[in-house]
């Protein structure tokens, strides 16, 4: 059988299995819309957590950003997994005490404000939004190279199966759908890595085999051979990066403390029963995690060394299938500047004959590698996993924010039960819509706005919420300037080093990385913009009254574990 | 202070203890060893690997998943000692 047709029957079964769980776990609550019920258990809890979490990047570009930049990729691997760590110490089982529906509900009860709670919801769309588009394109993308739909065709099919499970199931129907996905994200991601690793190294452990010697009886290590090749082609050491070592701490921070800030996966620790479940299904969670994010380094090393080997040098006119496939989708492309009909791939820019998309690694790896094809179309299969998991947990924090922390909250707080559920499935009907128009239109700027996104959360949420919760005394006069001031820096930092607003647009933006602040890049800078957010919060703390004694009372509360009972809607 | 609160804020005062305990090691093993000192570490080789650059793509990770297991093994037994747990 052919790749497509591997392709259209695992993917055809995987979506029939989404949709079967999405009929059977319909909600009739708003408790169960917003938290499942809030009974689910800590393992499946961990699994759709992790599916949550590793989206179309963690799956498709990961892998493949880490292979072109070798050591530098490490902030990824350290950034999107060291966050867990914070989320597990230090937010989610008092959030789970504390037990409400969404993340603007602690933010606006703690500091006893409607003010917090509209910046927080402001946050938390702006967040969402900015990560939803990406996941839309990654469908695209997925559908329109494997199953050669068009590309926006493509993200209409993503668009109908997320709006129906979606906006049937609430984060009951997500959480179990999750759960299915992250089992076949995670077989798709490691059974080619496996394949691979015997392949180049005879070790079937993908985590071993990238420290292992060549499997071509040279006595050569993996990484040696790689670091000689990547140096002869004039690129840099691949286990030495190029960044600077402040700029590799303050990216590794920033993604760290975003990660342990983004709404979409602070929610899932309120579905647990109780607040050691909250805690052990963390746990869970980054393990089944793990798994993937270590796996992803040895991919970059396999792919890259691959894709050396097959192209550096070589006649274009022997280049295998897979080439010339992607070359169609102008994913690869090819300029024979010399004119002597081989591949120069080559750091100097000048001489350079061959562009890689980074995206295409991962997906490309497998037929690289000329593995049968039925792992090929598993691939396919798991990149729409992760797309599709990531993208509904967003919705469900884009349609909460609206139907509960605006209309049940502010604008309509006399809504009945049924109201705000039909509001709750309206909001997610009309997210779907905007994201898939993102999709396809992505502004320009997706890729960027994505980095962008970890930034926000660290400089807005993760001060507010830990201040809420270790500093008694913290008051929302700096709560919410701190947050306000954060957000403001970030933004202004991206607008001016990323777009270029302030110089004369985006060509200019290469000229200003020497006027960076303190060497650091946009990508970075949330970890500044939130030790601005910490400093302002705790000065204005000493110039406004601290908070009322019942607010007190309820952070004396949350740091004790026992009687955490159900989410609650008060 | 009644006693429902002393033995709260005793009861706190673990806890963040703990919390430093462990954070100390997760900005060791990521900020230390992968960024901050890999340059030295990575003149040790153990394997295929140099050391600074196994713990920044490798190592790293598989601590922090360690530090969550322990972090919940100490927190339960301490929910124990205090009468917390349920």
């Amino acid at each position: 059988m052919t790749v497509q047709t591997w392709t259209y029957i695992l993917v055809g079964i995987t979506f029939a299995l989404y949709i079967g769980i999405a009929i059977w776990s319909r909600a009739g609550s708003t408790k169960e819309f917003y938290v499942a019920g809030g009974g689910v258990s800590p393992l499946a809890n961990g699994m759709a957590t992790a599916a949550d979490w590793m989206s179309a990047a963690s799956f498709i570009s990961m892998a493949g950003i880490i292979s072109f930049a070798g050591y530098d990729g490490s902030v990824y691997l350290m950034g999107w997994t060291g966050g867990y760590v914070l989320l597990a110490l230090l937010l989610a089982p008092y959030l789970r005490k504390f037990g409400k529906f969404t993340v603007p509900d602690f933010i606006g009860d703690r500091y006893y404000s409607n003010s917090a709670r509209m910046v927080a919801v402001f946050c938390a769309l702006l967040v969402s939004f900015t990560y939803v588009a990406g996941q839309m394109r990654g469908v695209g993308l997925v559908f329109s190279r494997f199953l050669e739909v068009d590309i926006n065709t493509g993200v209409v099919i993503g668009m109908v199966i997320v709006l129906f499970y979606a906006v049937l199931g609430g984060m009951k129907g997500i959480t179990y759908t999750q759960v299915a996905q992250y089992c076949v994200l995670i077989f798709a991601f490691m059974v080619p890595a496996i394949f691979i690793s015997i392949q180049m190294t005879g070790n079937p452990i993908p985590q071993l085999g990238m420290g292992s010697t060549v499997n071509d009886g040279s006595g050569v290590y993996l990484l040696d051979k790689l670091d000689g090749l990547s140096t002869a082609l004039g690129f840099n050491e691949y286990t030495n990066g190029s960044k600077s070592t402040i700029d590799v701490f303050a990216i590794t921070m920033a993604l760290m403390v975003g990660t342990a800030g983004l709404p979409h996966v602070i929610v899932r620790f309120f579905t647990v029963k109780r607040v050691k479940d909250a805690r052990k299904s963390a746990g869970l969670a980054l393990l089944l995690i793990a798994i993937l994010y270590t796996a992803a380094p040895a991919v970059a090393v396999f792919a890259r060394t691959n894709m050396i080997n097959t192209v550096s040098n070589q006649e274009y006119a022997d280049m295998p299938d897979w080439f010339t496939k992607w070359e169609k989708t102008k994913l690869i492309k090819f300029d024979d500047k010399n004119g002597d009909g081989k591949i120069q791939y080559v750091a100097d820019k000048t001489k350079n004959e061959l562009t890689v998309d980074r995206d295409i690694m991962v997906l490309a790896n497998p037929e690289i590698a000329d593995l049968p094809a039925w792992v090929i179309a598993l691939v396919a299969a798991g990149g729409l996993a992760a797309a599709l998991s990531t993208a509904a947990g967003l919705l469900l924090v884009i349609s909460a924010s609206v139907s509960h922390d605006l209309i049940k909250k502010v604008f309509k707080p006399g809504i009945s039960e049924k109201g705000e559920l039909w509001a709750a499935r309206g909001a997610a009907t009309v997210a779907v819509i905007i994201a898939g128009y993102f999709g396809i239109n992505p502004p320009g700027f997706v890729a960027a706005v994505v980095a962008l996104a970890f930034g926000l959360a660290a400089a807005s949420f993760f001060p507010a919420i830990v201040l809420g919760i270790f500093y008694k005394k913290m008051n929302k006069e700096g709560a919410i300037t701190g947050m306000v001031v954060g957000i403001s820096l970030m933004i202004f930092y991206i607008l001016k080093f990323k777009f270029g607003v302030f110089d004369g647009g985006k060509d200019a933006v290469a000229g200003l990385t020497k006027d960076w602040w303190f060497g650091i890049s946009p990508e970075g800078f949330g970890t500044i913009a939130m030790l601005v957010n910490f400093a302002v919060s705790i000065i204005v703390l000493q110039f406004t009254p601290p908070p009322p004694e019942k607010v007190q009372e309820i952070v004396e509360d949350i740091r004790i574990p026992s009687g955490a009972g159900e989410a609650i809607d008060h | 202070m009644s006693d429902k609160q002393t033995k709260a804020s005793a009861y706190w005062k673990e806890n963040v203890r703990y919390l430093f305990i462990l954070l100390a090691i997760w900005f060791a093993v990521s900020y230390g060893a992968g960024i901050l000192f890999k340059d030295s570490l990575n003149q040790i080789k153990v394997g295929g690997f140099k050391l600074g650059f196994w713990f920044a793509q490798q190592g790293s990770i598989y601590v922090f998943v360690l530090l969550i297991f322990v972090y919940v093994r100490l927190m339960n037994k301490l929910d124990k000692k205090y009468g917390y747990n349920e």
